[in-house]
Parts: C-alpha cells; sequence; structure tokens
C-alpha cells in the first residue's frame, strides 16, 4: 500500500520524500489543477528540479492535471499533458474525458490515474474509464463506507487509491458546484473553492463573520476563531436552527482502518494538503509512513499510537477529525 | 414556421421524496400537459421506494400512450452494489430511452446492444473533445451541464446531437455521502425514518442573516433560487427546454413555457408572469458567466 502525499511546492516535495513518502503529487502553475491558489504549485523548472529529487530516491511523481477545460481552454490543459510526458512523470492524474482522450493518442505510454475529481463512485464508472482511456489507478471521492470500498476494489479493473487523511469534501469531487453558485468560479472550472478574492474576513461590534461574495457562512464572537470560509463547514439556518448543517471544520483520519484498507487491497493511500505548509506534510507524512510500515510488516498487531492521533489531530481542521464517509454513521 | 416554436419541452424527474397517491396523480395531469418529453425515476436517493421501477415504467407506458416521449433516469450518486443492479435493469430495457446521470450507467449502456443514451447535466462534459468520446460511444442528447455559460455552449459543435437546456426549476448544486435532511433531525442515513417526506419542496438552508441561501433535499443540495432560463427559448443552439417539478406552481410554470413557445406570450411578459407565480428568488448567472445565484435582467 503506497503512501501518496501532496507537494504544493519544491521545499513541501522535499520534506514528503525525505519523511518516506512512495509518491508525490504535484500541480502548474494555472487552472489545470484544482489546488490553484496564489503562490502554490510548479513552474516548469521547479518541477525538473522536483521530479529529479524524488525520483533519484526512488519516489514517484504524479502531475494533477484535474479540472475541466472549456472548449477554449483546452489547448492549455493539453500542453500541461506535454509537459508531464516530457519531463517523464510516473503518473498524470486526470479527470477530464477530453483530456485524457488527448493523453492517450498523443502519449500512449504515459500513465493515466483517474482523479478524484472525476467523481467514479463505484466499478462501473471506474471500470469505464480503465475500457476507454486505460487509466492504471483509480482515486476515489470521499463517499463510500468502508464495505463499499472492499466491494469496488474487488470488482475494479484497475487498483484504487483512497484519501487516509486531511481536508475533508463532503460532497463528492467533481460534482460540487457549490462554490461556483456563490462565486462563478469553483473546483471544476478554476481549480478551487471559495476562491481569495471573493473572501472577506469582517469585524463587527459584536462577531467576527466570514463571507463569500456577500454571503454570511459563518460568524463567531469576537475572541473566538473562525475557519476559512468553505460552503460547506459554515453555520445556517435550517428549521429555525443555526448550526453546521453540511459538517463542521474538521479532517479525515483513517489511521484506525488503516489496517482494514491494506487487508481489502487498496493500493495507496492519499494525503490531501497541496495548499498547506512543508512542516505540515512533514509531519503527517511521518506518521502515515510509520503507521502503514506497521499495518505492512505486522498487520495483525496493527494499534494507532496515541502520538500519531495527537500529531495528526492537532494539525486538523478544527482540531478535529473524523473517519468520514468510511464509517457508515457518518452518513 | 421560425424555430423557437419547434422547441420541446420537457420535465425532469422528480427530485424530492413525493407520496405514492400524488405521484400517481402528478402524472396523470402531466400526461394532459404540453410537455413534450418526460423523465421518470428516482435519482436522488436509492432508499426512497415509493414506487418501484416496475412502477415506473408503468406510469412511463401510460405517459407514451398519451404521446409523450418517455426517458428512465439514472441515479446521480451510485454506491452500493443494489444500486448498480437496479441501474444495470434500467440500462438492459429497450421501452425507454435512458438518461446517465453517471458514469456507471453509461458503463453499463454501452454494454447492450441499443446503447443510446442522454448524458445528464451531472457529467462532467465540459468540451467538444470530451462530448465527441461520449458521441462515439452512444449520447444522442446532451442536458448542458449547469456551470456552461451561453457563449461555452455555442463553441460547441453539435452535429446531430439534441441539446436539452434546463431552464426552470432549482439547480442540483452538489452530492454527498451524508443525508443532510436526516442530519437536521439528529439522525444517520441508515435511520433516517424517510425523513424527507416532510419536505416535499425540500428544506431550507439560509444564512444565519435569514437569507435564501440552499436547500436540503436528502443527500442532494439544491440551489436557494430557481433557475430561469426561458430567455433561452430563442436560442437555436437549444433544442428542449427542461423544467424541474415543485408542488406549488409546475403546470403553471408548464403553461406559460408553452405559451411563450407558441408565440401567445411575449419573453418579456412570460418572464414577469413567472416571477409573480414562484415565491422563491429566481437566477440566470451560470448563463451570463456570473455566480449560478445572480439575476442578469
Amino acid at each position: 500500500m503506497e503512501l501518496v502525499c501532496p507537494a504544493g511546492n519544491l521545499p513541501s516535495l522535499k520534506v514528503a520524500v525525505k519523511a518516506g513518502a512512495d509518491a508525490v503529487y504535484m500541480g502548474l502553475q494555472n487552472a489545470t489543477n484544482a489546488r490553484h491558489f496564489a503562490g502554490l504549485n510548479f513552474t516548469e523548472k521547479q518541477m525538473t528540479q522536483g521530479i529529479e529529487f524524488a525520483q533519484s530516491r526512488g519516489c514517484k511523481v504524479f502531475l494533477a492535471v484535474n479540472t475541466y477545460p472549456y472548449c477554449h481552454d483546452l489547448p492549455t490543459w493539453q500542453q500541461a499533458v506535454d509537459t508531464a510526458a516530457e519531463l517523464k512523470v510516473d503518473a498524470l492524474i486526470l479527470a477530464d474525458m477530453g483530456v485524457m482522450d488527448y493523453a492517450c493518442e498523443k502519449h500512449p505510454d504515459l500513465n493515466i490515474h483517474l482523479s478524484v475529481q472525476g467523481s467514479a463512485t463505484s466499478a462501473a464508472a471506474v471500470n469505464f474509464f480503465a475500457e476507454q482511456f486505460n487509466i492504471k489507478r483509480a482515486v476515489i471521492p470521499r463517499v463510500l463506507s468502508i464495505k463499499q470500498v472492499a466491494h469496488l476494489v474487488n470488482n475494479s479493473l484497475v487498483p484504487i487509491e483512497v484519501f487516509g487523511f486531511g481536508s475533508l469534501c463532503v460532497m463528492v469531487e467533481g460534482r460540487c458546484l457549490l462554490s461556483s453558485y456563490a462565486t462563478g468560479l469553483g473546483p471544476n472550472n478554476h481549480g478551487a473553492c471559495s476562491p481569495a478574492e471573493f473572501v472577506e474576513w469582517k469585524n463587527t461590534d459584536s462577531h467576527l463573520e466570514t463571507r463569500l461574495n456577500g454571503i454570511l457562512i459563518d460568524q463567531v464572537a469576537k475572541d473566538e476563531s473562525v475557519g476559512y470560509p468553505v460552503i460547506c463547514k459554515g453555520r445556517y439556518q435550517v428549521n429555525d436552527q443555526i448550526g453546521y448543517a453540511i459538517e463542521e471544520p474538521t479532517s479525515l483520519n483513517t489511521l484506525s482502518i488503516l489496517a482494514e484498507l491494506k487487508a481489502i487491497g487498496v493500493a495507496a493511500v492519499k494525503v490531501e494538503g497541496r495548499q498547506r505548509s512543508p512542516a505540515y506534510v512533514r509531519q503527517v507524512t511521518e506518521v502515515m509512513r510509520a503507521a502503514i510500515d506497521d499495518c505492512l510488516t505486522r498487520p495483525d498487531k496493527y494499534v494507532v499510537k496515541d502520538s500519531w492521533n495527537q500529531t495528526l489531530g492537532d494539525l486538523s481542521e478544527g482540531q478535529q477529525t473524523t473517519l468520514g464517509a468510511y464509517y457508515r454513521n457518518w452518513q | 414556421m421560425t424555430k423557437q416554436n419547434t422547441k420541446k419541452l420537457s420535465l425532469a424527474p422528480i427530485p424530492y421524496f413525493w407520496d405514492r397517491d400524488y405521484t400517481h396523480q402528478f402524472y396523470q395531469q402531466v400526461a394532459q400537459s404540453p410537455i413534450d418529453i418526460v423523465y421518470l425515476g428516482e435519482v436522488v436517493c436509492s432508499k426512497r421506494r415509493a414506487l418501484s421501477l416496475q412502477d415506473w415504467m408503468t406510469i412511463g407506458h401510460d405517459l407514451q400512450a398519451a404521446g409523450k416521449q418517455v426517458v428512465l433516469s439514472t441515479l446521480s450518486l451510485v454506491e452500493a452494489a443494489s444500486e448498480l443492479s437496479v441501474m444495470t435493469k434500467i440500462c438492459q430495457q429497450g421501452d425507454f430511452m435512458v438518461e446517465a446521470n453517471d458514469m456507471s450507467a453509461v458503463q453499463l449502456r454501452t454494454k447492450f446492444e441499443s446503447n443510446a443514451f442522454i448524458a445528464g447535466s451531472s457529467l462532467n462534459i465540459y468540451n467538444q473533445r470530451s462530448l465527441d468520446k461520449l458521441k462515439s460511444l452512444g449520447l444522442s442528447r446532451w442536458v448542458l451541464p449547469h456551470e456552461h455559460n451561453q457563449q461555452a455552449l455555442h463553441a460547441f459543435d453539435l452535429g446531430n446531437v439534441e441539446l436539452e437546456l434546463p431552464a426552470w426549476g432549482r439547480l442540483s448544486l452538489a452530492y454527498s455521502a451524508r443525508c443532510f435532511t436526516a442530519r437536521t433531525h439528529n439522525r444517520s442515513k441508515d435511520q433516517c425514518g424517510f425523513v424527507c417526506d416532510q419536505y416535499p419542496d425540500g428544506l431550507a438552508m439560509k444564512t444565519q442573516e435569514q437569507k435564501d441561501f440552499l436547500v436540503i433535499n436528502g443527500i442532494q443540495t439544491q440551489s436557494g433560487t430557481i433557475q430561469n432560463h426561458l430567455e433561452a427559448i430563442n436560442d437555436d443552439a437549444v433544442d428542449i427546454l427542461r423544467i424541474t417539478p415543485q408542488q406549488n406552481n409546475c403546470f403553471e410554470v408548464i403553461a406559460l413555457f408553452d405559451q411563450v413557445r407558441k408565440q401567445q406570450l411575449s419573453v418579456t411578459d412570460g418572464q414577469k408572469q413567472l416571477t409573480e407565480c414562484t415565491v422563491h428568488p429566481i437566477s440566470n448567472g451560470y448563463w451570463h458567466q456570473k455566480a449560478g445565484k445572480d439575476w442578469v435582467a
């Protein structure tokens, strides 16, 4: 079971490699990937350096080109695919069928992984991409229970990668329009949800508010802290009650089910967080490496160490973690 | 005859959990309405079993007998093996066309001899190359994804693909493993008690300033606004205008769209009357390259 870690920039890539990632994933500095944030991602020169650094140490490099180009944008996405082929990444992480079709035709030897943004939640959907685009792996959305993951792994034509730690998308990835409904820009068409230019933090006499394109996402008393205004983690009024109607600020943490994920045949565990600091990437990679090593070497005796949970808990959104949809009652 | 007279009107599947009797009455009324194409089936939650696949087929045959074109729609978010098995039956049958609402349905449909399918708006088709790929696999009609604006649509060479535009109703914005309606009642999805039947028009999720924002419908999140694209009735790229059912004013809306397409009512007067017949705010932002929630007059 591989450990796949986020590389938002060169320093993060280096610490992830040193801390024991089996693979790192990165993106270019444009809307071709789902973490299109200012100051993040790689120039071509940095990619070359990163690939050399990682591959010479036995770590694979994946390039995420996992947003959806409109007709007139397609050449830019195709250029990203060409760049990946030229720089010899180990795999391209793609979501769009048009981009996949191009990659298959132009670079038939290039490995394609289906991005989580490709929204494949069943074996039939994964096998569609396997048969049509010869994908070598699929990353699946954070919507399946562990039993459903096992069923998918058993019936899929290709190995399956799942999310192991990081920010929790509550909605099926690739099919969430909440951000673009509020702002015009979202993960599919822009590579980011709640783009920074629409975010407003406002102090009133009694409250601290966060707004997205004018919409009140949350408000707290002045001495409390409030998270980044992603729509699914806001507080709203439903049936005269105010609360986290969709989900609380929390991070996914699969330490307690890692041995099970290994046992059902999951091929790789992914850590979310290209937007996070190198220090975060190092700490999470170290914990996940140690845990996966324990799973691999002593699967019957695997026990989650308190120190691992402590470290990951401290790094989590709202200092809370959850098993998300893997755990049926969360649903 | 101008092109706009040739526009067809379609009715999307019911997104909410309506009871069996109401659903039957509703489709009896649809049979008498000016709707040309009716999409049937449960597309949001497989736990809602007020009607079986057999029931939907029966309704479909009745509507067909009344002169409607009938399409069976598949579930939008497929997670369980049992859901795949119902979907397989839908994709295998030959009585009606199939609307594929996720790639599982496309995959299953391509396995059968009669492989033609309609791509639902939740399939991510953003560019010509994606559309062409699915055309080669049997796509015959395309329901435009919500994020596309008018200019993006016009960049496509549609060829013989029929273009259907979601023209009236709440937008489906997201799907989750979690049931938010059950969550509101402090229940998990497995113990939901079918509480969504209390909300035949969805459950409003307002901001803390009591402003309309989103609507919860089980595992689906919808827009708080009603999307209104009546203006597209004069767009040559559009063949079919789709209306999404709601209980309060569905047949009034259908009648207004019909009167505008027959030029018995101007677009301006149609807009005015549509706005008057809904209590919810309306939007058309995506079409004009703005936030989906916005209204561009």
